[in-house]
């Protein structure tokens, strides 16, 4: 029952197949994509992208790690609103004060807070780091104390529930409920010119498929087997010398670093962040599009959430008020049908259904 | 044959809300042994390898070369050397029994590391495939391995892992009568230059096995010694008085 060649050439080919499939993702996106798209849908796809950068994440997080990541929304809203608030404040010039803040009180003056963001390093910084801090901190907290399953879930919502509520409650420090929007540049470049959204939308696709790229390594790595164990059988994975707790953390961190630059790419492509776009039924929705497309292969993630992208806008456009039960009727039969989402379909298809293998 | 190292354990007290699970404890695990565990249900053998392991609070004193276990931590503990396994064997599915080995290599590798595939099979862990007889079975998934192979899996990730100190928790239960033998053939092969401790209620193995039996009764130690000399303990006896199946009487 010796292992053949033929078959270290299939785990061979799975792994590299990967890695193949990712580069004809990458020529979909940044070279396809851009030439059959108007502006408008190439615009859309961009933002469905944002939404698949998040979804990788919580591949990794949720398919992989078993931590039902509900709040991601908590990480995109860092990264969104740091972005939002440099775009702002370039939009506004230098020792401008951003025009909503004027509306309220003409003589206040810029939140402390918000002085660092006028630096584009800072901003960008920002975008990386504060997701890894805040995501370390109420990590350990969180997987120290054995918080797991529903009740991290539930956890998870809450922060993004009242991070919603926070930032709609407070109006002059960050916009409230109307969200930051009207931003006229992006880095110096005018967002008014297609040639400089063409460019956002590329940098979206590229960094999108570098977030593939990233998971697709750790997949295969050591670290991919340890987390997937620490999944499904987390206090075995002690007796191995091994704390679970930290793998769960630099799953959880990597996934929040990734919500975040979705969020920040977000921004100059939609023009807008609001808490709508952060809230419960946000962080929802970027599950759901996990789930759809299935949460523990590599493809499945962002498939998904650019599927669940396209069904919303499409949907939307021609049953204004009924596409949300649409996409839910649709969530339920997948979920039922297909529990390892529609990237489980080609598996399925060809038989190879044995032992669920998901390891790359 | 028997070596420096040792589990020295003095006054553990495993105390479940008033209810002593283990109470005042004195044994002592030496290696190159192979050290047996018996006693009735509810005796607390597994009790005291899981406050040994961290996976329950004990007070007393376990040493280990210059550490408390009582003071640490799970993985802590098992970076310290001592390994366990558990009753039903607990091994990860999904992963393939290469996998299954490479992972329990973590003492062998820098935490950068982590990040890289696997290339190759590492030295420690051919030798550990090799010594408890997978080799063959080296990419297949370890859900489809037959219960025995599942146990002995186990025992190689605990020699992956470097334990010095194992403990084997009802290893042989449910095995066939040859994967019983192999067991205890692999057991002699890997004692010499290890502390191992087994949890056992086949006295037939224990009979065949055993370098040292220590009896548990309502938490504490009843005895120690010799096979022959459990077998003559009247206290030993009485315990076992009326449990024919566990087969002491007719030694």
């Amino acid at each position: 029952m010796s292992t053949t060649p033929v078959e270290r050439a299939t785990t061979f080919a799975r792994s590299w197949g990967s890695l193949v499939g990712i580069g004809v993702l990458a020529l979909l996106l940044i070279v396809v994509a851009p030439a059959v798209l108007d502006e408008f849908r190439l615009n859309n796809l961009g933002k469905y992208c944002c939404w698949a950068i998040v979804a990788v994440g919580i591949g990794l997080s949720w398919g992989r790690g078993g931590m039902l990541v509900l709040g991601q929304g908590v990480f995109f809203a860092i990264g969104a609103y740091a972005m939002a608030m440099h775009l702002t404040l370039e939009t506004a010039g230098p020792d401008g004060i951003p025009v909503f803040m004027i509306l309220y009180d003409p003589l206040a003056p810029l939140p402390g807070f918000w002085v660092p963001f006028r630096s584009p390093i800072f901003t960008l910084a920002a975008v990386v780091l504060v997701p890894i801090l805040v995501a370390s901190v109420l990590g350990f907290a969180i997987f120290k104390r054995r918080v797991k399953g529903a009740y991290f879930a539930i956890l998870s919502q809450a922060l993004a529930v009242a991070l919603a509520y926070f930032i709609g409650g407070t109006i002059k420090l960050t916009g409230g409920d109307t969200g930051l929007s009207d931003f006229k540049s992006f880095f110096g470049y005018d967002l008014a010119d297609p040639v400089n959204r063409r460019m956002i939308y590329t940098i979206t696709a590229v960094v999108l498929v570098l977030c593939m790229l990233v998971v697709w390594q750790l997949y295969r790595s050591r670290f991919g087997e340890l987390l997937v164990a620490t999944r499904d059988a987390e206090e075995r994975v002690r007796f191995l010398g091994y704390d679970p707790a930290n793998i769960k953390l630099v799953a959880f961190v990597v996934s929040a670093v990734m919500a975040s630059i979705g969020g920040a790419l977000f921004v100059p492509i939609v023009g807008i962040i609001s808490p709508k776009e952060i809230g419960a039924a946000a962080s929802i929705l970027l599950i759901a599009g996990v789930a759809l497309g299935g949460r523990a292969s590599l493809f499945g993630p962002a498939l998904g959430a650019i599927l669940l992208g396209y069904g919303r806008s499409t949907l939307s456009e021609r049953f204004e008020n009924g596409w949300i039960y649409i996409l839910a009727l649709m969530f339920i039969v997948v979920t039922l049908l297909l529990p390892d989402g529609l990237a489980s379909i080609p598996r399925r298809l060809s038989g190879v259904v044995t032992s669920r293998r998901r390891t790359a | 044959m028997t070596g420096q190292n040792y589990l020295e354990v003095q006054g553990l007290t495993v105390d479940f809300d008033g209810f002593k699970a283990n109470e005042n404890v004195d044994v002592t695990f030496l290696q190159g042994r192979i050290h047996f565990l018996i006693g009735p249900n509810g005796a607390g053998k597994t009790t005291l390898v899981d406050a040994l392991t961290g996976l329950v609070h004990g007070t007393g004193y376990a040493r280990y070369g210059t550490k408390d276990l009582l003071t640490l931590k799970s993985h802590q503990i098992t970076r310290a050397g001592v390994g366990r396994t558990f009753q039903t064997a607990t091994v990860f599915e999904e992963l393939t029994v290469l996998q299954n080995l490479d992972i329990a290599g973590g003492v062998h590798r820098r935490a950068r590391g982590m990040v890289l595939a696997r290339r190759g099979v590492p030295s420690y862990v051919q030798e550990a495939m090799e010594t408890v007889g997978l080799a063959d079975h080296r990419d297949r998934p370890a859900g489809i391995l037959a219960h025995g192979q599942k146990q002995w899996l186990e025992i190689g990730m605990l020699l992956v892992q470097d334990a010095q100190v194992m403990f084997l928790d009802e290893t042989v239960a449910g095995m066939s009568h040859d994967e019983r033998e192999e067991t205890g053939a692999l057991l002699r092969r890997i004692a010499p230059t290890r502390t191992i401790v087994v949890i056992e209620h086949d006295m037939d193995f224990v009979r065949r096995y055993a370098d040292i039996v220590t009896v548990l009764h309502a938490g504490k130690v009843l005895a120690e010694g010799t096979v022959a000399e459990i077998q003559a303990n009247p206290q030993v006896q009485e315990v076992y008085l009326g449990r024919s199946t566990e087969g002491v009487e007719h030694g």
